[in-house]
């Protein structure tokens, strides 16, 4: 067990280095840092004395990757790939363009997120497998095939509909809840409500229907007739055998999110004004900060590798059958 | 006239010619066109095959291009409308010219919002003022008055050309890398799969803000290159399909990578072995056709999540070009209109029940489709154990 963790995190290290190599490409090769001072600055007719300046604050004026005017071991390290890159490892963000420092605004801005994705999550879990089942249950009636039409014209619906209706009924016509905003503490709960339900009926339809495809290839299999064969009753099937089975499909699918969740929702964030790492996230992109962007998706990568090794060792925790060696 | 020919609309007219060149062949060809008669017998395959024929009528006609001429001034080199316009905006042209002053509701004669007005007797009043086209917008008009109905038909290549043009891009990944990590295993497997799981481990959406953002700062820094607005807005828009492709075939990839690993096994491959065929003979011969009607399957499906993908990224700010007509940026632009005193809902409205149309139609098509291709039908759907 402790081999296979061990194994697999070095194995993460790879695939970050990866990932910063490509973002580095992005954002350094592709787009020079000139280009960056350019949109920073604004204006057309920028000079090349306020381009080096722009660059100097904010530490672009260095080499890629040799530094030849340097000595000794700075030939190598007093790089932008260093400095700029390479220290994300040590989750050492720097500072964003407007000087604020980005692992601070990440530290605390993440649990806002959290505070939004995992009830949806949790609840919306819950729902959709019990919708699931039911339909399940009730396969080839017509409960059945109008739940699975429900279920198609509901994901064909933007999550942007969603989210702009719900917040207008719910906010503005009915009154419920604050239409956006945030508050610390446990008097947050107002404003979690309404994201939390638009993120949820956002779901349904996709993940209802894929959960009863799974349940349903579960139940033609052989052990189901033999469970029925012993005179077990339909229901004890489904939830003892057709949904302990089907948990190892379920499992890849949502154990592998959970450490995301810290990211949070762009859209839901930036619509009912949540200041989580969503919203950050979309605020950096609007405004062009490369610097936020590129922490994001190293913050990214991390949480899915730690998610994909959660989802492993999830399986050895509902099948017996699986070892980890 | 001087016909004008985008980038895009070049690769969508090779994208339909290689789609008829392919009925074409399978015309005569039994088994392969079987699967499609089910589709088109079956109800709900043939009326949404309808549905998107007319999408796809809308989107062909808004993409044959051409300038207009302007009126010859004497003396002087015949000159070209810096507009360009499609055989679409020529059949709206009515639409598309009788422009209000600013918004009214669908089917109005007078405006929505009240104006200070000299009455019959010279007193100053404040009422709607009368509409100079009354009754003519079917949904309304905007903020700067510009027909509803018109912008949400402008808006439908943009969604077709999304969930198609990215595909083209994404199926050689898809299918090189995909059948290559299943059928040779070992190293190339290793380094493929490294190469997926480094993809995937990047959130979708920053992947593609940040590649749109560095092509953004890079059409910004080259204004030469293109001597129209729309030539700038369409290489936006083909390189958001090319990093949609390229951060987006992955899951076939995968999906491709685990058939091909069974099918290897499987007796027809091993003789073809033994019979000393070469690779490339067997990869092409033996089992890119036994994974066809996965990555027909795979493309009918990605179509609608584009479509709705290019709303979200739109809103973002990372989608398509503003000056596109698209449903992200008719929804970006009526997001504020809820919480105006009266509300204004057409125009979201619109944009929001053409998507809806387009994507339920998209998706329901690709139900039929899985049915009638894939023989082990893995929704269950009609099936009793």
């Amino acid at each position: 067990m402790l081999n296979y963790l061990i194994r697999r995190l070095l194995y993460a290290v790879p695939i970050l280095l990866g990932v910063n190599l490509l973002t580095f490409a992005l954002f350094f090769m592709v787009n020079t840092p000139d280009d960056m001072a350019r949109i920073h600055l604004g204006a057309k007719r920028v000079t090349t004395e306020a381009i080096e300046t722009w660059k100097a604050e904010h530490g672009y004026d260095r080499p890629l990757f040799v530094n030849t005017q340097a000595s000794g071991i700075e030939v190598i390290s007093d790089t932008l790939f260093v400095d700029k890159s390479l220290k994300l490892f040590a989750f050492d963000f720097g500072a964003a363009d407007d000087g604020r420092d980005i692992a601070r605004e990440i530290s605390q801005r993440m649990w806002p997120s959290l505070a939004i994705a995992l009830p949806t999550l949790m609840v919306g879990l819950l729902c959709y497998l019990s919708f699931a089942l039911l339909l399940a249950f009730f396969r080839g009636t017509s409960l059945d095939t109008g739940g699975v039409i429900l279920c198609v014209a509901l994901m064909s619906i933007s999550g942007l509909f969603y989210v702009i209706g719900g917040q207008y009924l719910m906010g503005k016509l009915w009154h419920w809840f604050p239409l956006s905003g945030w508050q610390t503490g446990w008097e947050s709960w107002k404003f979690l409500v309404m994201p939390v339900v638009v993120g949820l009926i956002a779901g349904i339809g996709d993940s209802t229907r894929f959960y009863r495809a799974l349940f349903l290839e579960e139940m033609g299999k052989d052990y189901v007739r033999t469970a029925r064969a012993k005179g077990l009753s339909d229901l004890r099937v489904l939830f003892r055998h057709v949904l302990g089975n089907a948990m190892i499909p379920i499992l890849t699918g949502v154990v592998v999110v959970i450490p995301r969740l810290f990211l949070g929702s762009l859209i839901i964030e930036s619509f009912f004004g949540i200041p989580g790492l969503g919203s950050y996230t979309i605020d950096a992109i609007q405004a062009q900060d490369f610097a936020i962007v590129r922490s994001m998706v190293f913050l990214g990568s991390v949480l899915y590798i730690i998610g994909l090794v959660l989802t492993d060792l999830s399986y050895t925790w509902v099948d017996p059958r699986v070892r980890l060696e | 006239m001087k016909p004008v020919i985008l980038w895009s609309d070049a690769l969508l007219f090779l994208l339909l010619s290689g789609v008829l060149a392919m009925v074409w062949i399978m015309r005569h060809r039994d088994w392969l066109r079987e699967p499609w008669a089910k589709v088109w017998k079956s109800k709900l395959g043939s009326a949404s095959a309808v549905i998107l024929l007319f999408f796809l009528t809308v989107g062909l006609l808004d993409s044959m291009h051409y300038r207009e001429r302007l009126p010859a001034v004497a003396g002087q080199e015949v000159q070209y409308s810096g507009e360009v316009l499609s055989v679409l905006d020529w059949l709206m042209t009515r639409q598309r010219t009788q422009v209000e002053k600013t918004y009214s509701a669908p089917f109005a004669t007078h405006l929505y919002v009240k104006e200070s007005m000299t009455g019959p007797d010279g007193q100053e009043i404040r009422d709607y003022p009368p509409l100079k086209y009354p009754g003519t917008h079917w949904l309304g008009t905007d903020k700067v008055g510009q027909d509803v109905f018109y912008l949400s038909m402008k808006s439908i290549r943009t969604g077709l050309l999304i969930g198609t043009l990215t595909t083209l891009v994404m199926l050689p990944f898809a299918i090189g890398f995909g059948i290559a990590a299943g059928y040779f295993g070992g190293r190339v497997d290793d380094a493929i799969q490294y190469l997926y799981t480094t993809l995937n481990s990047i959130p979708g959406v920053l992947l593609i803000a940040a590649s749109v953002l560095v092509v953004q700062v890079q059409i910004e820094a080259h204004p030469e290159l293109f001597d129209t607005a729309a030539a700038r807005a369409d290489v936006r828009l083909l390189a958001l399909c090319l990093i949609l492709g390229l951060t987006g075939w992955t899951g076939l990839a995968r999906l491709l990578r685990g058939e091909v690993m069974k099918l290897r096994e499987l007796e027809f491959v091993q003789a073809a072995h033994a019979f000393g065929v070469q690779h490339l003979r067997i990869l092409l011969r033996h089992l890119l056709p036994n994974v066809m009607h996965l990555i027909l399957i795979a493309v009918v499906i990605d179509f609608s999540g584009l479509v709705l993908a290019e709303a979200v990224l739109s809103y973002v700010g990372v989608g398509v070009d503003p000056a596109t007509n698209s449903f992200g940026n008719m929804i970006n632009g009526a997001r504020l209109e809820l919480a105006r005193e009266p509300i204004v809902w057409w125009q979201l409205g619109a944009a929001f029940v053409f998507m809806f149309m387009l994507v339920l139609a998209a998706n329901l098509f690709a139900d039929a489709v899985r049915n009638a291709l894939d023989p082990r039908d893995n929704t269950g759907a009609g099936r009793k154990p």
